[in-house]
């Protein structure tokens, strides 16, 4: 990929978390049996009349301005004309030409670099309905439920110039969204959905090569495997004499390829015009405060204020900060110890490490954040040693008992008596003539053997720092 | 402005309707007519209107965000031609 530049840009489809639809009162939770969500309005019946969802509107002009839009102060609604079985109605309401908001930005993190990715726009619309095909392809069932949910369409410029880029921007983008509360991000559950324009030209050409459109990936690493697999494509198209066809293709998960649509070129004339159904929104100052106010800390300063308080470094920082539930879980575990390096080393270490290794989220594992303040505490205290606590947090993640409960139960206290220390190291010293000979013609190293016998000995739960010590001193006595 | 038969074989195939040749030349005729009709619309001033998108002088008509009562299923299955599991059942289309 030396010889080609590439260039991304991205719409993804967030789904608003309102409780009600966007112009009607049907339910949106997921999961509900096919059709039991609709009314004559989201059938698309005719005669009826769609009533903007408040709170939709608010939630669109929360996610515009935590990616920096500038928020318009009169919109409107627009029909996109298509005939396809997943719209009743034959037209989707959407926003055309006066989104609720334009000209924003984020910033993503790759390879150590900042990099200010602009949004052109973001626009409130309906969801469609979805559709099951059966009969081998003869037929399909259509399910209305999804119809109406309210989404907005965040488009990226195209300013993302790698796969990797563009899973960055895509985290970045779920994890602002997750912090204002406004969807769930779930790209399993379809409440995140992300298409990509791609292109690529040679290093120095200023004017863009022909895009293919990607559908379809239905994952973080999902996107990233496609847009690899695309640029390699389109590559060797070029290099082989050819030229890159302007058309959609769908990412296939199995094949690992992607594969094209053969879409009718006509299909795309959506001719929009102003929904009359619906009157214009008009936004003032005051209401745009309003929201203003209601957008918590977002990713990008809390990791500078973690940097900043707490002396993390911008790596760890980024990781704590890039899912709003570790950070907040991190935060927790701070009102029960002062340490902040300690826990960020132990979630970042032990506790992504055991959810990676089982392939599970934060949520699906019974430690709390005060669970791990606290053992880290035992820790500084001195009750238990750092290698002892790897024990008891394996017992917090599992178990979910306070660590209190976990070492009294396990019998993990540390040995910190000086006494009871002294004589094993007494003993030890005794039965390990040569490796004390060792240690006193210089061989250092030896010393470390002992300490083995020692933790051996008391199952790890000698105080190390006073094992040191006084092995030390009587070795040089 | 004049509508050709390419036009209304454009937008026929757009709202899915297959036309005679006979059709495409009536419609292209009343087309044409409907926007002659329309064109009078030019002759208008409007030198110092703002545009507008809806012909109501209102703004923000909404409602709060409650959960009402769908319809039961044996009634939104209604004017369904076929149906299978509770849901409505077409010949595929492919996009």
């Amino acid at each position: 990929m030396s010889k080609y530049e590439t260039v991304v840009g991205l719409e993804v489809h967030v789904e608003l978390h309102t409780k009600s639809k966007i112009f009607c009162g049907c339910s949106t939770s997921f999961g509900a049996p096919p059709n039991t969500h609709t009314c004559p309005v989201c059938l698309g019946h005719p005669g009826v009349l769609p009533v903007l969802n408040r709170q939709a509107v608010e939630y669109a002009m929360k996610a515009a301005m935590a990616i920096n839009c500038e928020i318009a102060e009169w919109c409107k609604f627009d029909r996109k004309n298509y005939f396809y079985p997943d719209s009743p109605k034959a037209y989707q309401i959407s926003q055309f030409d006066q989104p609720i908001g334009e000209n924003g930005w984020i910033d993503i993190e790759v390879n150590g670099k900042t990099k200010r990715i602009g949004i052109t726009r973001l626009h409130l619309e309906e969801d469609a309905g979805k559709l099951t095909h059966i009969d081998g392809g003869f037929g399909s069932l259509v399910d209305l439920n999804r119809v109406g949910t309210p989404l907005v369409e965040i488009v990226s410029e195209p300013d993302i110039s790698s796969p990797e880029e563009a899973k960055a921007y895509l985290e970045k983008l779920r994890a602002i969204m997750q912090y204002c509360d406004v969807s769930d991000v779930k790209m399993e559950e379809g409440s995140l959905r992300c298409d990509a324009n791609i292109s690529i030209r040679p290093f120095g050409q200023e004017k863009l090569g022909t895009r293919a459109e990607l559908k379809n990936m239905n994952s973080f690493r999902g996107v990233q495997r496609g847009l690899e697999y695309e640029e390699l494509r389109q590559a060797d198209v070029l290099d082989g004499g050819g030229t890159v066809v302007q058309e959609t293709r769908r990412w296939d998960e199995n094949q690992g390829k992607t594969i094209s649509m053969r879409s009718k070129e006509e299909a795309h004339d959506y001719r929009y015009f102003p929904d009359p159904d619906l009157v214009r929104l008009h936004i003032d100052a005051e209401w745009k405060s309003r929201v203003k106010a209601s957008i918590p800390e977002l990713p990008d300063a809390r990791q500078a204020r973690y940097i900043q308080q707490f002396g993390l470094s911008s790596y760890d920082a980024g990781v704590l900060t890039a899912s709003m539930k570790l950070s907040d879980f991190f935060e927790e575990s701070l009102k029960h110890t002062s340490d902040a390096k300690a826990s960020a080393n132990w979630i970042m270490g032990e506790l992504l490490g055991y959810l990676n290794a089982n392939n599970l989220e934060l949520e699906e594992v019974k430690i709390t954040g005060q669970g791990l303040g606290e053992m880290i505490q035992l820790i500084e205290k001195g009750t238990i040693s750092s290698k002892i606590a790897k024990t008891v947090f394996k017992g917090l993640v599992e178990t979910g008992k306070s660590p209190q409960q976990i070492v009294e139960e396990q019998g993990l206290v540390q040995i910190s008596d000086e006494g009871a220390i002294l004589s094993i190291v007494d003993a030890i010293i005794a039965a390990n003539p040569q490796s004390v000979e060792d240690f006193r013609n210089g061989k250092e190293k030896a010393i470390g053997f002992l300490v083995g016998q020692i933790m051996k000995e008391t199952k790890g739960k000698a105080n190390p720092g006073m094992v040191n010590k006084m092995l030390i001193e009587r070795l040089n006595a | 402005m004049s509508i050709t038969i390419k036009d209304v074989e454009h937008v026929a195939n757009l709202a899915r309707l297959e036309l005679s040749e006979v059709e495409k030349e009536q419609f292209a005729g009343q087309l044409n007519a409907i926007l002659k009709y329309a064109e009078k619309l030019n002759q208008l001033d409007t030198d110092g209107i703002t545009p507008t998108s809806h012909v109501l002088p209102l703004a923000n008509v909404m409602r709060e965000d409650i959960v009402k009562p769908s319809w039961p299923i044996e009634k939104v299955l209604l004017n369904a031609p076929e149906e299978e599991d509770g849901q409505f059942k077409v010949p595929a289309v492919l996009e």
